[in-house]
């Protein structure tokens, strides 16, 4: 096993930069999540990593190994692809036994890696089946096998789990949870999906556009997220912004409402303008609250997702983003109220964000 | 894949009535099997046929035959060298099928799967090739044959062939290639793999049915090919079937049909058979892709 330094690393696709410099570094044995929206370097990234792509500029160590110039199978990494990748006319023991055998591995020793990987994963039944006479969460894990039989010093996932229905998606997540707290082989692991980031990893790359926008445990960047789009990013329902100014001991919204200023961090100047980030599970039902008018109500049972807008105003007027139209809030208690009511609600100083309105960074 | 086939779709209901099957299905069916056939049944029915029947078609239904012989058949297998000449066509096309089939999976693969620059060129270039007619080509290979000194001896078609056969080869081939994903490959690399490895474990096996294709096809082209092996070959113990049948067995203006049809009956047998093992991939390679 080892560590994986990723060193100022650019990528252009001919003369169309698509990584601007992005540097990570992940101890050995850790379990790394890169995330971002679609199309923004997270496979390209993790396929230079791989050696599927060559590097343009910059630096990419495994272990303390430079491997720039190391071609993919002296790079001791294994890979799962999005769709699997298995060999369509392999056998699944043949799929889990070739790059031992490409390694001229003993015969007997080929055979314990793959019966122990099997038993890890459950598949000692399906050995001898092709990849077509298997279903896609089945599928999945011989794509791991593949990987684990291989015993190599850093695994890559490229968004394994997004063929999977909602339901496999959770088991497999947890399994490979599990799995790597077994094997503790450094991960890197690509998704979109924001709760397997959340879940998963010990540490997250958030990624937007090329660029790293924060690194972080998964709940450091619920917390104190760098910016507005990791803020925005991290979480779901996603996080509402608020435009506004800080007026005395609070924060005043465009559309008028009065919010409590955080207590974290320096005081900004009076008169301000900010942007006002509120996470729709940190605002509280509160007597004598701020007002609020209820524009929609989604009851899910365990919470209650509710729409709020400012009394009397038209919708959005206050958001920075058009996320929603209007600012949502997750309450824990069942809400009665109708379209058109009015609720009070505040948010709690200790969990709210002021970022800057132009750079978009963290204030404070 | 044998449930595929079975439509259970709307669109199709129309053709479930017996008469609208009939006017939709059979008819057509019927009338292509005729038009394909009837050479068939006509080569067969004449090598079969006395030689008094031969030319007699007031006494005797040309379409059929009555007390048929063997005749021209055993005169063909133990009073000529037919047998030398099927075996001359069989080496002659086997050796050059091999030859293309390995020329052309380096060529598809290496156009299609290794990125350089010019690849899209060299596979119009590849086409272009194809194109050149063989009676335009004959007379500059001759010339290069002859140079060679290999005129008259089944090398020179050997070599002569695969200019046609590479050519359409590697265009089938590329298409096939094309539609094996590539991360195959990728994940194969990672496994370990080098070019070669990827090629004879991954590629070739997925490709199976595309050079079953590429192969039957070759070989009828140089089985029933006419120009070069006309053109190169002289002396009767090397000729080929097409060109030995026809030159051997007509006389200035006497046509010996029934040895005529009779060589090509028997020409044609191997292939026949051929085709009746394979049918399945090489339709299945001109219509599919690869199955997961
Ligand atoms: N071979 C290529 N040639 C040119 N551009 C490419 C190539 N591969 C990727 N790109 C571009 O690079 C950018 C990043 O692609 P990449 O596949 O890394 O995105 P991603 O973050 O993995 O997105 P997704 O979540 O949709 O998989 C995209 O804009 C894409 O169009
Ligand atoms: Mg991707």
């Amino acid at each position: 096993m080892a560590g994986l330094e990723i060193r100022n690393v650019q990528k252009s696709f001919g003369t169309t930069p698509i990584l601007h410099g992005v540097s990570i570094d992940i101890q050995d044995g850790e379990f790394v999540i890169l995330v971002g929206p679609s199309g923004c370097g997270k496979s390209t990234l993790l396929r230079m990593i791989a050696g599927l792509e060559n590097i343009t500029a910059g630096e990419i160590r495994i272990g303390s190994r430079v491997v720039n110039a190391v071609p993919p199978k002296e790079r001791d990494i294994a890979m799962v692809f999005q769709n699997y990748a298995l060999y369509p006319h392999m056998t699944v023991r043949d799929n889990m036994a070739f790059s031992l055998k490409l390694r001229k591995a003993p015969k007997d020793e080929t055979a314990t890696r793959v019966n122990r990987a099997a038993a890890i994963l459950g598949l000692e039944k399906l050995l001898d089946r092709y990849p077509r006479q298997l279903s896609g969460g089945q599928r999945q894990r011989v794509a791991m096998g593949r990987a684990i039989v291989r015993d190599p010093q850093v695994f890559l996932f490229d968004e394994p789990l997004s063929n999977l229905d909602a339901k496999l998606r959770v088991a497999m997540r947890a399994e490979i949870k599990e799995l790597h707290q077994r094997l503790r082989t450094t991960t890197v692991y690509v998704t979109h999906d924001q709760i397997e980031a959340m879940t998963m990893a010990d540490k997250i790359v958030v990624m937007h556009d090329g660029n790293v926008e924060q690194i972080g445990a998964p709940l450091e960047l619920y917390d104190r997220p760098d910016n507005m789009f990791v803020a925005g990013f991290i979480g779901s329902p996603a996080m509402n912004f608020l435009k506004g100014q800080v007026t005395g001991n609070s924060f005043r919204t465009d559309g008028g409402l009065t919010l409590p200023l955080p207590t974290r961090g320096a005081r900004p100047a009076e008169g301000q303008r900010a942007v006002y980030g509120l996470r729709p599970e940190h605002v509280r039902l509160a007597e004598g609250g701020v007002p609020v008018e209820v524009a929609v109500v989604e009851p899910t049972g365990s919470e209650t997702l509710v729409l709020v807008r400012p009394p009397g105003e038209a919708a959005g007027t206050d958001l920075v983003k058009d996320l929603g139209r209007d600012m949502a809030c997750v309450f824990r208690e069942r809400i009665a109220a109708r379209p058109g009511e009015r609720i009070a609600i505040t948010a709690d100083p200790n969990l709210v964000h002021l970022f800057d309105p132009e750079s978009g960074r963290r204030l404070s | 894949m044998a449930e595929t086939t079975a439509d259970h779709s709307e669109g199709m209901a129309y053709l479930d009535t017996l008469p609208r099957r009939i006017v939709t299905v059979y008819i057509p069916l019927i009338i292509i099997l005729v038009v394909l056939l009837f050479p068939f049944y006509w080569m067969a029915l004449t090598a079969i046929k006395p030689d008094e029947q031969l030319i007699d078609m007031d006494t005797y239904n040309p379409f059929w035959v009555v007390s048929p012989t063997l005749k021209h058949i055993s005169k063909l297998l133990f009073e000529t060298q037919y047998p030398v000449w099927l075996w001359n066509t069989m080496f002659v096309s086997v050796a050059a099928t091999i030859l293309s089939l390995f020329a052309s999976v380096l060529a598809a693969y290496a156009i299609v799967r290794i990125r350089y620059k010019g690849a899209a060129l060299v596979g119009g270039a590849i086409f272009l090739a194809y194109l050149v007619p063989p009676s335009i080509l004959f007379i500059p290979l001759a010339t290069i044959i002859q140079a060679y000194g290999l005129f008259d001896s089944p090398l020179a078609l050997i070599l002569v062939y695969p200019t046609i056969l590479i050519p359409f080869s590697t265009w089938l081939l590329m298409g096939y290639f094309k539609t094996i994903p590539y991360e195959l490959e990728e994940c194969a690399l990672i496994d370990g793999a080098g070019r070669w490895q990827i090629l004879t474990k991954i590629i070739l096996p997925l490709a199976v049915p595309g050079l079953i294709s590429a192969g039957i096809f070759s070989l009828t082209l140089c089985w029933n090919e006419f120009i070069y092996a006309l053109t190169f070959l002289s002396s009767t113990p090397n000729k080929t079937v097409p060109v030995a049948v026809v030159s051997e067995f007509v006389d200035g203006d006497i046509y010996r049909w029934g040895s005529l049809m009779a060589g090509a009956l028997v020409g044609s047998l191997p292939l026949v058979i051929l085709y009746s093992f394979f049918v399945e991939h090489y339709v299945s390679a001109m219509t599919g892709a690869v199955k997961e």
